[in-house]
């Protein structure tokens, strides 16, 4: 068993490295601008969030955002095309469980969300001087995002029929989830409705606490964050479950 | 004898209701070549996926060497190898990294797979192009490195589907030696193909499905017994006579230089070069104007509509 998990993830992540320039590189690319235009342009005349100047307050929400996309596309490619060049028969009709199989693909996407994050760090820090508040707290919530948004791209993934359903998802989904998370702002200065209605979006949870990991400040306790994201979890798992058990590919 | 694979009752019917397999009932023996012949949608890869686990049943039991596929699942899957109809691997994976990788599902340290890949790529022939990308493979190549992959884990049971076909005479007859060499080792092999002269050339057994349902099962000698006519084409280099008769077989001039006879069984080929003969046709070659196993399939399965 142990021999196929490595195998998986293995298989996952020279699949990425292979393609560095289209896995790897964009998202630091995307993410400097942002931290040029946001943080450094338009940051000085925002001015402080919550006791913190604005470009140092938007890192933590900008390093997240590449986790949770780059966590979710590449489990979403990755066994989508694995499912579109029948190569996912490969491990159906070897004795893989499916648990192994689904651990498999999460971990690559953790691996990809873990490289890309790292890898927006270190540009990051070329440019800006930062400090890690509570590295424990950093780990974790990166962890559990990138596990995350990992099974809900597997979910996606096994339920799509075309190019076209693994990028609708991410585009009128993702995307909008993951800006009205308080990427770029502090929930708290929405309107008491708005603010509420962040309260069930998962990425307010994430963003809030792994700003807390960066710069000791949240909206938050930290506690609910982890239970919230933890049910999910377990949730979007026996989903995958359960789908990649039952669906004929 | 012990038995190899044991189906009984084996239905499917899929998601959009369609009735892929009426009930099929099948029996190979250990160590046998055994051909599973069928019209395109009669079942052949239904039957074949579900006994890999990449489909689900709807109904019925299959065992594999006395384990029951439904409880012993992974016991099974060691004990399979399938080399599928269709290219289902990841194009743009390096060949040999495709053989490792499908060692490490089955739990096969990477250092073990590799020495098993050198020595199946290397009876395949594609050792030299092992970090090429499976994509620039041509056809034949193709086939080839997923009959390599469906050995890698050295199953006892190989299931081919379709495993010659759109590739050349060439290499059709190296997959064949092959196939023989591993059948003669020991390995059961069970086949499906559209070439009905490979199954007559290679397999012992054979078994017929039609609509889902298995129409014929038996020995191939035994089937093959039961085709009690023959045509032949009868080439001459010297002109043909313009009238030739006979009233024990048929026989039709097809031009200046061959002949088509239809032969029953209780009339030999001997006496019919005679007979021949003493109407002034020499007989330079002979051959076969068909395939008896196609003629008795397309009999079998027309008698069936």
């Amino acid at each position: 068993m142990w021999i196929s998990y490595k195998t998986i993830v293995i298989k996952e992540i020279l699949r990425f490295s292979r393609i560095w320039v289209q896995t790897i590189f964009p998202p630091i690319i995307t993410t400097s601008l942002y931290l040029l235009i946001f943080g450094g342009l338009m940051g000085k005349r925002i001015g402080d969030m919550q006791g913190v100047d604005y470009l140092h307050y938007i890192i933590p929400g900008v390093i997240l955002m590449t986790v949770i996309t780059n966590s979710y596309t590449n489990t979403v490619t990755s066994f989508f095309l694995a499912k579109f060049n029948h190569s996912i028969e490969e491990l159906l009709v070897a004795p893989v469980s499916y648990w192994v199989i689904l651990l498999g693909y999460v971990s690559g996407g953790v691996s990809r969300g873990f490289a890309v994050g790292l890898g927006v760090s270190i540009a990051m820090s070329f440019f800006i001087d930062f400090e890690i508040n509570n590295m424990l707290i950093v780990f974790i919530i990166f962890l559990f995002t990138s596990i995350l948004f990992s099974l809900a791209g597997f979910i996606n993934a096994i339920f799509a029929q075309s190019f076209d359903d693994i990028s609708i998802v991410p585009t009128f989904i993702l995307m909008p989830m993951t800006y009205l998370g308080g990427i770029f702002y502090n929930v708290e200065i929405l309107p008491q409705f708005w603010q509420n209605i962040s309260k069930f979006n998962p990425i307010y949870y994430m963003v809030d606490s792994f700003r807390l990991g960066f710069l000791g400040v949240s909206t938050s306790e930290f506690w609910i964050s982890i239970l919230v994201l933890l049910s999910i979890i377990i949730v979007l798992a026996i989903f995958a479950f359960y789908l990649l058990k039952k669906c004929e590919f | 004898m012990s038995t190899a694979l044991l189906i009984k009752g084996l239905k499917k019917t899929y998601a959009n209701q369609l009735e892929a397999l009426k009930g099929i009932d099948l029996c190979v023996n250990h160590g046998d070549f055994y051909a599973l012949l069928g019209s395109n949608g009669a079942g052949k890869t239904t039957v074949i996926g579900i006994i890999c686990g990449l489909l689900n049943k709807t109904s019925g039991s299959i065992k594999v060497l006395g384990f029951n596929q439904s409880s012993h699942v992974n016991q099974v899957k060691k004990l399979i190898g399938l080399m599928p109809q269709e290219f289902n691997f990841n194009p743009f994976e390096p060949i040999e990294e495709i053989l490792i990788n499908q060692a490490g599902y089955y739990g096969i340290a990477k250092s073990k797979a590799k020495i098993q890949a050198e020595l199946l790529l290397k009876e395949v022939d594609l050792w030299e192009k092992r970090f090429d990308m499976a994509k620039s493979l041509s056809g034949g190549m193709k086939r080839r490195l997923m009959l390599a992959r469906a050995l890698i884990h050295q199953p006892k049971i190989l299931i081919l589907d379709e495993p010659t076909a759109g590739v050349d005479v060439k290499i059709r007859h190296s997959i064949w030696r092959f196939l023989s060499k591993l059948n003669r080792q020991g390995m059961t092999i069970i086949l499906t193909t559209h070439y009905l002269g490979e199954a007559e050339l290679l397999c012992r057994n054979v078994a017929i499905l039609n609509e889902g349902k298995v129409i014929k099962q038996s020995s191939m000698k035994a089937l093959l017994s039961q085709v009690d006519q023959q045509v032949l084409i009868l080439e001459s280099l010297s002109q043909l006579p313009q009238t030739i008769t006979s009233d024990r077989f048929k026989c039709e001039r097809l031009d200046d230089h061959s002949l088509q006879v239809v032969l029953n069984s209780d009339i030999s080929i001997t006496s019919v070069l005679h007979n021949l003969d003493t109407q002034g046709v020499i007989v330079d070659y002979v051959h076969s104007a068909q395939n008896r196993l196609e003629t008795l399939f397309l009999y079998l399965t027309n008698k069936e509509k």
